[in-house]
């Protein structure tokens, strides 16, 4: 009997790899958690007759150290934010897609065409964008929501109250839009200000938690937290009586992107892999699972019903326009670091 | 006999050229997993940052300035001391020490318990000591976080037997910190008291107590200075990884207050990288556990010579 259990699970490897061993190759994806579905990757491996396999991180930083770390060449794309395809591109860690490889790419909306962060899309797809503001518990607090101040100079009941992300460059956006600064300012009194303003609002946050961000609201540990529209949309059907905000003083926008990364080992297959995820069926497979938006054409038919019509999805006639987080210089990052270190010391 | 002596002394000596051989992989695992990596680290702490993380191979002490001179948010006022990271290192020390002290307060009387039951029931004691520590250390701290919360279970039972009227705010805070360092290393401390008590011999305590001497003697003159080796050891493996500790920190403190764990993860995945930095830290981190170890080391030595 013993013999027989040793011997099973050694069958099975070996069914498992004289299986994938036929396959055609590979492909090897370095994703967000929680961020693709799984019959989606099986569609894919199904279809290019690949085996796909998926590593993931919990923030854009943590992607960079790795890939910088020695990891560059053994994933064939990844999934980095707006500012980090930038950085990626400024640091020479993306391959360029030439034109005409890519046969769905006239389904991208124009919007996201020819984006700042990557000229005419040399190196990247969309997958899905979003927002980042914060949301209010309903029951803890009934007054205006859509103001900066509930982060900043939170009403009394508030206090306390407040998870926020564990994300330098959106806190860092968020406390500008509420001073009226510009991003990556070099101004002293500006930064000074910025500094100050941080200082003082830690006196009000409970927590700074980004993956824990829809928990915290669902089980009531906090009454406010900075989070994305998908999440919080999530923390909503998960039960929490919470508003998602429209702060007057401006909006985060993001986009996460497909980018194909240098020395990619499979490089043809990362090229399927970009036109699939360009194909609306399969955005808004992505979008039904992730409750952003996709950047794809032709997607609006496939979405489940309430994902065209929940306020996390649709702002008001009245939301300001988005903006991306920026990319500072050296000097200026290097001041943001120093403030958020001082925040955290 | 005499003849069974010599011949092992013979087949020792045989073996000499093998001794080596065979202490041979203990050798290449400490220099592959333990020297090689502190010397990259050592290296690197040295070495000139690079923006957006990586090293540029130019020597430089900035990372160890950084740690010890304040020059203002915009690096050109003038140098003062730099708190900042003597805070961290600080609070990280107090938190550990804390969560050993716990580890003791609680550790040592459960490891005399289990060490006093009969042979036969003390491998279930320890069993059942090790039983949690099958599961995930991210798993259990999380599921501390569930007890502790504003309406978890701790404080809803609380509230039901009215010993008070507000949740008490235990997330988010230092003692939250503690209680998940506690929790996280417990049997650190356990194990090694148990061995220490296991193998003492209850007759000193007996010939202690026909000598006159009351409970708190024999437990202060007599037992304690006999398993001190295992309370010692015990103290060491839950403090040292105590001090390092990040995920408690994270996800029970609220990740408001840097701990060294924290703030040395944050050069490596923050935002500018600061790889040198980071690896500084570490350096300096590892000097003051190793110093400490070794002026315990010294100063409670074997006492062959007395």
């Amino acid at each position: 009997m013993l013999k027989f259990l040793r011997i099973e699970p050694l069958a099975i490897v070996a069914m498992v790899v004289s299986g994938t061993a036929s396959a055609e190759g590979k492909l090897s994806i370095y994703h967000w958690f929680e961020y693709i579905p799984q019959e989606l990757l099986d569609k894919f491996a199904a279809e290019a007759g690949v085996e796909v396999t998926m590593d993931t991180f919990d923030s854009n930083e943590a992607m960079l150290a790795t890939l910088k770390a020695g990891k560059l060449g053994s994933y064939d794309v990844a999934v980095p934010g707006d500012y980090m395809v930038e950085i990626m591109r400024n640091e020479g860690m993306l391959d360029s897609v030439a034109e005409g490889e890519l046969a769905n790419k006239g389904n991208i909306e124009a919007q996201w065409l020819d984006v700042p962060f990557d000229p005419g899309r040399m190196h990247s797809i969309p997958y899905q964008w979003g927002s980042t503001s914060f949301s209010v518990n309903r029951d803890a607090y009934s007054g205006d929501i859509r103001t900066t101040d509930i982060i900043f100079n939170p009403p009394e009941e508030l206090r306390g109250r407040i998870n926020m992300l564990d994300s330098q460059g959106e806190v860092m956006l968020l406390a500008s839009m509420h001073l009226g600064i510009p991003q990556c300012t070099d101004d002293r009194e500006q930064l000074r200000a910025l500094d100050e303003l941080l200082q003082a609002g830690k006196l009000h946050w409970a927590s700074f938690n980004s993956d824990g961000a829809k928990d915290v609201l669902v089980s009531g540990d906090a009454a406010v937290g900075m989070i994305w529209n998908g999440f919080s949309a999530k923390a909503r059907a998960e039960g929490a009586n919470i508003e998602y905000s429209y702060p007057r003083e401006g909006l985060i926008v993001w986009m996460d992107n497909v980018v194909l990364l240098k020395d990619a080992p499979n490089r043809a297959n990362a090229i399927k892999f970009m036109d699939f995820l360009l194909r609306p069926e399969n955005a808004a497979a992505v979008t039904n699972f992730a409750q952003y938006s996709a950047g794809v054409m032709g997607v609006s038919g496939l979405l489940d019903a309430r994902l065209s019509s929940q306020p996390e999805s649709v702002p008001p006639a009245d939301a300001p326009a988005g903006t991306f987080v920026q990319v500072c210089d050296q000097a200026t990052q290097e001041v943001y670091d120093a403030i958020w270190t001082r925040l955290k010391k | 006999m005499a003849a069974g002596i010599g011949t092992a002394q013979g087949t020792s000596r045989t073996f000499q050229p093998m001794r080596l051989w065979l202490i041979a992989p203990s050798w290449l695992i400490i220099g592959f997993f333990l020297l090689i990596p502190v010397l990259v680290m050592l290296l690197f702490s040295f070495l000139t940052k690079e923006f957006r993380g990586g090293v540029i191979w130019e020597f430089s002490l900035a990372a160890y300035d950084q740690f010890l001179f304040d020059r203002g948010l915009f690096g050109d006022d003038p140098a003062t001391l730099e708190w900042t990271y003597i805070r961290i290192f600080v609070r990280s020390i107090v938190q550990a020490a804390v969560a050993t002290l716990l580890c003791l307060l609680i550790g040592f009387p459960t490891a005399f318990f289990i060490a006093t039951r009969s042979p036969d029931s003390r491998s279930v004691w320890l069993f059942l000591v090790t039983v949690p520590y099958w599961v995930n250390l991210l798993i259990r701290t999380m599921s501390m976080k569930f007890l502790i919360r504003d309406n978890g279970p701790v404080n809803e039972l609380l509230l039901a037997l009215g010993v008070i009227d507000t949740p008490i705010a235990m997330i988010n805070t230092d003692f939250a910190v503690q209680l998940g360092l506690f929790y996280s290393y417990l049997p650190f401390m356990v194990l090694p008291i148990y061995a220490a008590v296991e193998r003492y011999d209850f007759s000193l305590s007996e010939a202690a107590a026909d000598l006159y001497a009351d409970r708190w003697t024999i437990l202060f003159r007599v037992l304690l200075p006999v398993v001190r080796p295992g309370i010692i050891a015990g103290c060491i493996l839950v403090f040292v990884p105590s001090l390092g500790a990040f995920l408690a920190p994270d996800l029970l403190g609220g990740a408001k207050n840097f701990m060294i764990g924290s703030l040395i993860e944050e050069q490596f995945k923050g935002n500018a990288g600061n790889w040198p930095f980071g690896a500084a830290c570490a350096m300096i981190l590892l000097t003051m556990v190793l110093g400490a170890l070794i002026i315990y080391a010294r100063q409670h030595r074997p006492a062959a010579g007395n």
